[in-house]
């Protein structure tokens, strides 16, 4: 597994094709570095990026673990992923435009930090009231709060005004609609009073409840935004493209999007099969487990057919397109999800459950509350102060941030475990799940084989085997290889044939490792296994599995503990998933499945009544982790599964399904005590004001007292390490992500 | 009374400073890779620029 042996994987055309022009001359190339963890990799990085010939920068930015480098066009791209692998590195290229900002984030931030600047000073302006300022001193202030709270609510308020305008235009409440409503009546009734010279003005209760939901909106995107960075930074299945010969045998790099049914294709060992097609030559073997669940490589010859998306693992193929891109296997897994119908299309984010319980019920005491005082004292202005006070008192400051710092807190423990969450409801979906659905390969299982230790045999020949396996990218091959210490023998020559295995010479002694008829001939006993022999006379026989994720057994029982139906469906052969299913007790096992036939599976869960969680890998799975109530996707996942699914667990541990379950139930038991306070706090404030005893103190201190209680309790579900530094945790991105096999 | 005139003109010219400031920082990058800046500062700069 050494670096040196890897074939060239980022190649020149792939940079090119995936460089955007910054200046004149110089482009630029941004590659994911999964490895990134420390302030000496930085250095590392960008001392040896930048004295490769042509590169101008090297930047490594180790929040989003990518690094940016620009380079002169006159030069050519420069050998990146050699130069990353020689430090032990992985690289993915990204796409420039994956890499779009997002410009809500920036959008939020700087909302709130308008807000902060302007409740400040409003609050600084009002404590001077409070403490006393009178006559035309309070005046002033309050005309100065006036001044600073109208560009505030005009430029922070913009949240939350179109969300509630967007969803009213539906038809439909949400949270957004009471603060609306609560902030600006609060501002508009502040200005009336200061216009005629009153007390009492709200100004800065307006403005603070702005700041303080934003505080919990922005913590939401941020974290959302980490998850998103960390998961879109892994490796593709989609080849950039592919190396053409034309009809007067001239070789061109195209892009995969411009390749035509009919042209004739070079394929090097390492490289994703760009479009389906046939093997017009050449012998290799594919890699399949991504793409659609066969945990076994299959060998190819020619007038094979090839799907796109799925790995040339040992040998050189030229192979004829059969379809375009836009027809092949990759693009109609895109199309079955888009078609998808996702259970959570349907889904009510509970916040907004509440509000739709919760708005009529203030709005209503506010009204009832003016339509009394109306009524008992026929001074409106009184009246509508009041109405006004009830509810700003009851604006859901709490309810507007009990649940979003809830999700934040279960998010940031979740990420410390090495899950990543897409979005907050996901976290609520999960709790209501009663079906689990599990993929097999690359899921239950690593996805790979690995040597059954059973059937292994002599340790010596094994020792033998390691040593010339190390020089295949074959999965056989590296199974043996990282199964013992190779032995200490200086072979003379060591080749490979694709498609058959490995020959190593030493002296006149000729071993073969590889496929059971090649390497024996006549003696040949079981077609299709893999042996060692020596001269053409067994030495060894050896039999892989795929064997399970660490944790599955344990958290396979865990879940079954917890009540939940568990079910396999795989596209793997039947031979494979029922070893598994028996072996983790699971009787519902599925084998064959199409792509299809799984999303019709799920479809008919869900139309009887069941909350399905999905747990896949596959591009097969893509559009079941679509159609699925929620869904989780390991990091070694194919890049559109990893983009489909609510959470995506980095650690190769299947320990954190039950995990993830259980910090979403905990994350919904604490929101639901967060609604239980705020209603509380409702209970008694509401009467408070609507007798009429609110100022705007007693305001900013329910407020302020309320949300500081939500929060502190949201905090409770934070993690029990607190040192900033831990160990780098070991995740199994490197190890079965797409592109591994080229690393090796 | 007098001097509110111009102490809280300074006080909010001064938040505003801040808060303009900010802004800047934001928009020249700033805030790109915060733990990538916590770590470079202990990067020993041995390469001429």
């Amino acid at each position: 597994m050494t670096a040196a042996s890897a074939p060239a994987r980022l190649s020149t055309d792939e940079l090119l094709l995936a460089s955007r022009v910054i200046d004149t001359d110089l482009r630029q190339t941004d590659l994911a570095v999964p490895g990134i963890s420390c302030g000496g990799c930085i250095r590392k990085i960008e001392a040896s990026l930048g004295d490769l010939p042509g590169v101008a920068r090297a930047r490594v930015n180790l929040s989003t673990k990518r690094v940016a480098v620009d380079w002169r066009e006159s030069a050519g791209p420069p050998p990146l992923g050699e130069a990353l692998s020689k430090l032990g590195y992985e690289a993915y290229l990204h796409e420039a435009r994956e890499d779009a900002k997002d410009p809500q984030l920036g959008r939020l931030i700087r909302a709130l930090a308008v807000a902060g600047f302007a409740s400040m000073n409003i609050m600084g302006l009002s404590v001077s009231v409070w403490s006393g300022a009178a006559g035309e001193t309070r005046d002033l202030f309050h005309w100065l709060s006036a001044a600073i709270a109208l560009p505030t609510l005009a430029y922070s308020g913009r949240v939350f005004f179109q969300s509630a305008w967007r969803a009213l235009r539906h038809g439909q409440t949400n949270m957004d609609v009471p603060i609306s409503i609560g902030v600006l009546l609060a501002f508009a009734m502040s200005l009336y009073d200061t216009i005629h010279h009153q007390p009492h003005a709200y100004f800065d209760a307006a403005v603070s409840l702005l700041f303080f939901l934003l505080i919990g909106r922005t913590l939401d995107h941020v974290m959302r935004e980490k998850a998103r960075a960390a998961v879109t930074g892994l490796g593709r299945l989609a080849a950039y493209g592919a190396t053409v010969v034309t009809p007067d045998d001239e070789r061109t790099y195209l892009p995969t999007t411009e390749l035509e049914p009919g042209m004739t294709i070079l394929l090097r060992a390492g490289d994703r099969v760009p479009v389906d097609s046939v093997v017009l030559d050449g012998a290799s073997d594919i890699d399949a487990s991504l793409a659609t669940g066969e945990s076994m490589p299959e060998p190819v010859i020619p007038g094979s057919g090839l799907r796109a998306g799925t790995l040339n693992l040992t040998g050189a193929l030229t192979i004829r397109a059969t379809s375009a891109a836009q027809d092949s296997f990759l693009a109609e897994m895109v199309r079955l999800m888009e078609a998808a119908e996702g259970g959570r299309s349907h889904y009510r984010r509970i916040a907004d459950r509440a509000a739709r319980l919760y708005a009529p019920v203030v709005h209503s005491a506010a009204l009832l509350s003016f339509l009394g005082w109306m009524l008992a004292t026929g001074d409106w202005h009184r009246a509508l102060t009041i109405a006004v006070a009830v509810l700003i008192i009851t604006c859901p400051c709490a309810l507007g941030l009990a649940v979003p710092m809830v999700q934040v807190v279960a998010a940031r423990r979740l990420f410390e475990h090495g899950v990543m969450v897409k979005d907050g409801s996901a976290m609520e979906r999960l709790v209501e799940i009663d079906t689990i659905v599990l993929d097999k390969t690359g899921t239950l299982t690593m996805g790979r084989p690995s040597l059954r230790r059973d059937v292994a045999g002599d340790e010596a020949w094994l020792a033998i085997a390691a040593k010339i396996g190390a020089h295949s990218h074959h999965p056989y091959a590296q199974a043996l290889a990282a199964a013992t210490a190779p032995a200490d023998i200086a072979f003379d020559t060591i080749t490979e044939h694709a498609g058959l295995g490995l020959e190593a010479r030493i002296g006149r002694d000729v071993w073969r490792l590889g496929r059971d008829e090649w390497a024996l001939g006549e003696e040949a006993s079981s077609p299709g296994g893999t042996v060692l022999a020596c001269n053409g006379k067994l030495a060894q026989a050896f039999a892989f599995e795929d064997t399970l994720r660490p944790g599955t057994v344990a958290a396979v029982a865990a879940l079954r503990d917890r009540g939940y139906m568990l079910e396999i469906i795989s596209g793997d052969t039947a031979d494979a998933v029922t070893p598994v299913a028996a072996e983790l007790r699971i009787d519902l096992a599925k084998a064959g499945l199409l792509p299809t036939e799984k999303t019709a599976h799920l479809a008919s869960l869900a139309s009887a009544g069941r909350k399905t969680l999905m747990v896949g890998d596959g591009l097969n799975d893509a559009p079941a982790l679509v159609a699925a109530h929620v869904s989780i996707a390991p990091g070694s996942a194919a890049d559109v599964g990893r983009q489909a699914a609510d959470f995506v667990f980095l650690r190769s541990d299947l320990g954190s399904v039950p995990f993830t379950i259980a910090t979403a139930i905990a994350a919904d038991r604490l929101i639901r005590q967060n609604f239980g306070l705020a209603a509380l706090y409702n209970v008694v404030a509401l009467p408070i004001a609507i007798a009429g005893y609110v100022t705007p103190l007693v305001a900013a201190l329910a407020m302020s007292g309320s949300s500081i209680l939500v929060v502190a309790n949201a905090l409770r579900l934070g993690p029990r390490v607190t040192s900033r530094r831990r160990a780098p945790e070991k995740t199994d991105m490197t190890a079965t992500s797409p592109l591994r096999e080229s690393a090796a | 009374m007098n001097v509110l005139w111009y102490l809280i003109p300074i006080s909010l010219a001064l938040g505003g400073l801040a808060l303009a400031l900010f802004f800047w920082a934001l928009k020249s990058g700033q805030y790109e890779d915060v733990s990538g800046a916590a770590e470079r500062i202990l990067n020993e700069d041995d390469r001429p620029l």
